[in-house]
């Protein structure tokens, strides 16, 4: 009995780094994606060029070529980075490059009626971003962030290939102690699945809370 | 210097090798999604309750947990049951698993795209459910589908990576196996990201002049 409590913390163990990598990657995830995705908004070329280069970089290689790539290959560059940090940063670049595509999409999605009536009302450049364009845009991107969120934390496993003690790597720890492959393996495809649900639930709860206000707006009419 | 130049086209070669299984892996993984998205979608619009409510569930779960952890399941769990299964087809099922689970919404997409107005003149001209569906529905509903399903193909030949976990001797697995060996990193990892980031780039030229063929088939034809 002791030794089934002993399993039962190493999975929950490995659920908390789970949660942490998926939150801390989540936070650089949203930075890459909004720098990158208002970036690439510009009209000016040289603007555009880096982050879409980054981007369209991180988009044609998988995460877990990535990932080995930013462990394994790196420190040959002199770049030594732990496990942790390259899980986090590679995660969250990798996420971020396809969030980018929903940020610039959402912000070419408001109408152009709205910018120039923000114009007209002689708001600044900064103003007509902060008050007009990008709360509107923010609602367009929830419903796609939400998923970007789901395929993140769907990543995570790849980060015990790294040698971070993930769910992943716990659940295959307790699989090689106790033969019970079938358990173990179960257990976290359905932790996994609880994990998702929560996010999707919450991105939910946030996409009604967003989108309140616009429900009086040029969207209801 | 870093880079070796004769280390890295010593073992080209090898890493070509890979990217063969890569695209027979990609291949039947993609053939396989197409069938799975399709028995998914048909019984997502199922008269009875059961099997809309199970399949809905199964599309549900798979897409809500991560590849990798469906892939140790299949590789792992499956010889517990009496099948064992070499590792390429574990690799093919689990990719056309995953990736099937996600067609079965683009499928749902494009037939609920096609207006009603065509399903009930259908059956004024007195056609029959088959001809229906093969004359009418499909041709329709098909040529807004190629975009999404080659996208998600992409993404499948990117993720396959994750198949070197299996010892499944592709791309990867020959770029990890040559570091491995040589203690050398950079360069097959290098050699491995740019063959994803060059393929991948190609299959997407190719799907815009694709989707601009289709898109005009659809508009004379």
């Amino acid at each position: 009995m002791s030794q089934f409590s002993d399993y039962a913390w190493m999975i929950l163990d490995g659920t908390w780094v789970t949660v942490k990598i998926t939150v801390v990657a989540s936070v650089v995830a949203v930075i890459v994606a909004l720098l990158t995705g208002v970036a690439r908004t510009s009209k000016f070329f040289w603007i555009r060029l880096g982050p879409t280069l980054f981007v369209e970089l991180f988009r044609g290689t998988s995460c877990y070529v990535q990932l080995f790539w930013a462990f394994f290959a790196l420190p040959f560059i002199g770049i030594s980075l732990t496990p942790f940090v390259a899980s986090v940063l590679v995660l969250g670049a990798n996420v971020g490059s396809y969030g980018s595509e929903v940020v610039r999409g959402a912000i070419a999605g408001v109408p152009r009626g709205q910018t120039e009536a923000s114009v007209a009302l002689n708001f600044t450049k900064l103003q007509r971003f902060r008050h007009v364009v990008f709360p509107q845009a923010l609602v367009a991107m929830l419903p796609p962030a939400g998923n970007l969120f789901i395929d993140l934390l769907k990543l995570t496993p790849l980060t015990s290939l790294i040698t971070m003690s993930d769910l992943t790597y716990n659940a295959m720890a307790v699989r090689q102690q106790t033969g019970s492959t079938f358990i173990a393996l179960a257990t976290i495809l359905v932790g996994y699945f609880l994990m998702s649900s929560a996010i999707a639930w919450a991105i939910g709860r946030i996409e009604r809370r967003a989108s309140r206000g616009l429900e009086t707006g040029p969207r209801a009419a | 210097m870093i880079w070796d130049w004769d280390f890295a086209l010593r073992i080209i070669p090898d890493i070509l090798r890979g990217l063969g299984t890569t695209v027979i892996a990609t291949f039947f993984g993609s053939l396989l999604a197409l069938a799975v998205g399709l028995v998914i979608a048909l019984a997502n619009r199922s008269d009875v309750t059961a099997v809309r409510r199970s399949s809905r569930g199964f599309a549900e779960f798979i897409r809500r947990t991560p590849l990798l952890v469906q892939l140790y399941f299949i590789y792992f769990v499956l010889p517990q049951a009496g099948i064992v299964l070499p590792p390429l087809l574990c690799g093919v099922i689990a990719l056309g698993l995953h990736t099937g689970a996600y067609l079965s919404e683009v499928y749902r997409a494009g037939i609920d795209g096609v207006p009603r107005g065509q399903w009930e003149a259908a059956r004024a001209l007195n056609y029959q459910q088959g001809q229906t569906w093969l004359k009418i529905i499909l041709p329709q509903a098909i040529p807004p589908m190629i975009p999404a399903i080659g996208n998600y193909i992409i993404l499948m030949f990117k993720d396959s990576a994750l198949l070197s976990i299996i010892a499944v001797p592709e791309l990867m697995s020959m770029s990890r196996n040559i570091g491995n060996d040589s203690y050398r990193y950079l360069e097959p990892l290098t050699i491995a990201a740019i063959l994803y980031l060059l393929l991948s780039g190609i299959a997407v030229l190719l799907l815009r002049i694709i989707e601009s063929r289709s898109g005009m088939a659809r508009l004379t034809g």
